[in-house]
């Protein structure tokens, strides 16, 4: 075991990939020779190689498109794309083409190709450095979508990621890479060394896409979330004092449906937390299915803590991200609804 | 040798460590390169976007047929810009590094590029600029009190703390929106020219994006639609070696030079001496005339160097070496235009230390108005409820329910 931040989880699991299996690469922007502008691919061309690390040309399209010729001859390329605000260049090769090459092939033809990318706010980069697209792909038949929210997940779904026959969107929340972010702006900046989750085997392990993480046990509310999210709402349950079952997800597509109906039939209310815009986000399915698996045992309306339904604005970004106060009150609220 | 198909992975002359070495950029001799008429074919005239166009020579002397012959205050308005460019981007990094803006982008080394393309163009030409296009701003006559606003997000934020630092625009001054986006504002300036020519008017477009930006897909579809309608657009390049960590091989730049992208397109291109005030003024002009003059669109390659960071967000000494720039041929913008005045007798060291006291002097003033109308971290702040205004023309429902929301969550102690 090691400590490690998500980049250097991140980073490991590339590396632990690369030397494994000699079909892995990787390719994007300024990912080769300087190791990534957020250093996730650190150190690995000069350990791997020139023809195993690329540097990309400024295409995301170009990016994801020869991705997929390589995946369809053989390779498992993960690309990088720098920020998830510049994956739109790359979006008809991702929805039309690899999201459904292997059924429109009838499975003659299939692209394990991984799509890395870091999202989500928290880090003063405005409009174009700050979203948090994941519904938009989680919506596309053919794709998995996945977001950790520590540096053990994020090693051990990424290896998985690598390894799986079909396409998978992987998000980095940014906010997290150096460390849990409760939603304090004004706190501290906390590391990955103060959390158990920043203990990281250094070999090779994998944890399943498509099954969520109890984060704690509670009987009073479930409150259903990933990401950055995670660690903001376990800390507005410890505020309002409420005991809350927190479920991080992991991954939107596939859904685990089963740990959260579970957790809500147990207790009776579901808030639903995530920093994208609420309005046909990702917390939309997951409402639905509570609603139709968990009705009867339902005690509260569920409700949806989200980002406003406006831009990602630079100046207002504390006012934009759904922090402690509004899970906060969205708690209590549910609590009291009864 | 075998025939086997080999990759080929892009390698820059030097990384940190070893020598710089310049010797791939191409470069004419001042004054060598010919100057067709404006409404030459562009296949008659494809030279020019394999040579370079120089007007100052070495002994920093104007001559041949590109020579703007600009009067002397007008050069010293164009020196002048430069400089306050300079300046500014020297106190907005300082802001930076003193946690007042969140983020910062220098075109230092890049001045002419933007002041001489803006100086040669017309007050109702729309210019789309890129997060390095500070220069049309300061040479279009924008305060930098303006522009330091945005930066600081405050209550006279152009933007309403809605934009990054340095995504800038001036609707009154024609200068559109910067996007964070690379290349998106390549079709739309071609977009723009296309509906000035739908209805008649004289005004042109330019646009501007990196070399590295040239990737994008964007740039493919600026060329084929300019091409396509004719349209009257200036497309420019500016071609500053480097891309964040990736140089200029990592856009296709070391097979050709990328003004000769434009050529498969059949638009006109010229590469052009980026560092000199002189040839990047008259290679516009003359692209704008052409363009004015139902000639159609001209790319244009600006041959620079970026001689400081990305952004404020990277240090180039772990890809590039740390002394490239002293290597850099063409040396820097300011110098050289400012020797060309010295030369001519029009201009000297004391005047221009003295121009240099009062654009530094002007620019405290400026800032210390700046943070008069506040920052991120001290007021007077912008009302918040600002952060649901302009999502769309009518506020719709939902976003009134939720600003009522956020103000009322402000309010509760929880
Ligand atoms: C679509 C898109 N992809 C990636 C980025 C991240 N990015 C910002 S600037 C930059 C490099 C641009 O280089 P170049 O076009 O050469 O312009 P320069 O910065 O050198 O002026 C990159 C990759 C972005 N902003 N937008």
């Amino acid at each position: 075991m090691a400590r490690m931040n998500m980049i250097q989880a991140l980073n490991s699991a590339m590396d632990v990939m690369l030397a494994r299996d000699e079909s892995t690469v990787i390719i994007g922007e300024d990912v080769g020779y300087f190791g990534g502008v957020f250093r996730c691919t650190d150190g690995l061309q000069r350990k791997h190689g020139e023809h195993r690390v690329l540097d990309a040309p400024i295409a995301e399209g170009g990016i994801v498109g020869s991705a997929i010729g390589m995946a369809v001859n053989g390779l498992r390329p993960i690309a990088e794309i720098q920020f998830a605000d510049y994956i739109y260049p790359g979006y008809d090769q991702i929805v039309s083409e690899v999201a459904r090459l292997r059924y429109r092939t009838a499975g003659d033809f299939y692209a394990p190709l991984t799509i890395r990318t870091p999202c989500g706010g928290g880090i003063r980069g405005g409009q174009t450095h700050s979203q948090s697209p994941e519904a938009i792909f989680a919506h596309v038949s053919g794709l998995k979508v996945v977001m950790p929210s520590n540096p053990f997940d994020a090693k051990g779904l990424l290896i998985s990621a690598i390894e799986d026959d079909d396409p998978v969107i992987f998000f980095e929340p940014k906010r997290i890479y150096n460390g849990p972010f409760d939603g304090d702006p004004d706190k501290p900046a906390v590391p990955w060394t103060t959390h158990e989750k920043g203990e990281v085997p250094e070999d090779y392990y994998s944890l399943p896409i498509g099954r969520a993480n109890i984060v704690r046990g509670g009987d009073d509310l479930t409150i259903v979330t990933y990401g950055t999210m995670v660690h903001v709402a376990e800390a507005a349950a410890e505020r309002v004092g409420a005991d809350a079952e927190i479920i991080d997800i992991r991954t939107m597509a596939p859904l685990d449906v089963g740990t959260i109906v579970t957790s809500v039939r147990k207790t009776g209310h579901c808030i639903v937390v995530h920093e994208a815009t609420g309005f046909s986000g990702f917390g939309a399915e997951i409402v639905a299915t509570v609603q139709q698996e968990c009705f009867y045992h339902l005690e509260a309306p569920i409700t949806r803590v989200c980002g406003w339904d406006t831009p990602y604005p630079h100046a207002f970004e504390w006012e934009y991200f759904p922090g402690q106060k509004r899970v906060a009150a969205a708690i209590r609220d549910v609590l009291e609804a009864a | 040798m075998s025939g086997k198909p080999r990759l080929h992975v892009p390698q820059p002359p030097a990384r940190p460590g070893e020598a710089p070495d310049f010797s791939y950029v191409e470069i004419s001799e001042a004054g060598s390169v010919d100057r067709p008429d404006v409404n030459a074919r562009a296949r008659d005239i494809e030279n020019l976007a394999y040579d370079m166009v120089r007007v100052l020579d070495e002994q920093h002397t104007a001559l041949g047929p590109w020579h703007p012959h600009l009067e002397a205050d007008e050069l010293i308005v164009a020196l002048r810009f430069m400089l306050l460019t300079r300046r500014f981007d020297d106190r907005m990094l300082r802001a930076q590094r003193q946690g007042k803006i969140s983020f910062y982008v220098q075109c230092r080394g890049e001045e002419a590029v933007a002041v001489a393309q803006t100086l040669a163009s017309d007050p109702g030409d729309m210019l789309f600029p890129s997060y390095r296009t500070q220069g049309a701003q300061i040479a279009r006559g924008r305060s930098v009190v303006d522009l330091m606003c945005q930066c600081l997000s405050n209550s006279k934020d152009m933007c309403k703390g809605r934009q990054l630092p340095t995504m800038y625009h001036w609707k009154r001054g024609n200068i559109f929106s910067v996007s964070g986006n690379l290349a998106t504002q390549y079709p739309q300036a071609v977009g723009w020219a296309m509906a000035a020519a739908i209805k008649g008017e004289d005004d042109i477009a330019q646009a501007w994006i990196g070399e590295g930006s040239t990737a994008e897909a964007d740039f493919h579809h600026a060329l084929t639609f300019a091409a396509v309608y004719n349209a009257p657009v200036i497309l420019n390049v500016v071609n500053n070696q480097w891309a964040i960590s990736t140089f200029q091989g990592y856009a296709g730049g070391e097979r050709r030079p990328f003004s000769a992208r434009g050529l498969g397109y059949g638009v006109a291109s010229i590469r052009v001496d980026g560092n000199d005030f002189l040839a990047v003024y008259a290679v516009t002009k003359w692209a704008a005339d052409r363009a004015r003059q139902g000639f159609g669109p001209t790319l244009i390659e600006q041959v620079t160097y970026r001689a400081a960071a990305h952004s404020t967000s990277d240090d180039p000494a772990r890809y590039r070496p740390k002394d490239e720039v002293q290597q850099w041929p063409l040396g820097d913008p300011i110098e050289r235009l400012k020797s060309h005045l010295i030369t001519e007798g029009v201009w000297s060291e004391e005047q221009h230390a003295a121009l240099d006291a009062e654009i530094i002097e002007q620019i405290d003033e400026g800032w210390t108005e700046a943070l008069s109308y506040g920052s991120m971290t001290h007021g007077p702040f912008l009302d918040k409820s600002e952060l649901f205004e302009d999502v769309f023309a009518d506020m719709p429902t939902h976003l009134i329910l939720q600003r009522e929301k956020l103000r009322r969550t402000r309010e509760e102690e929880i």
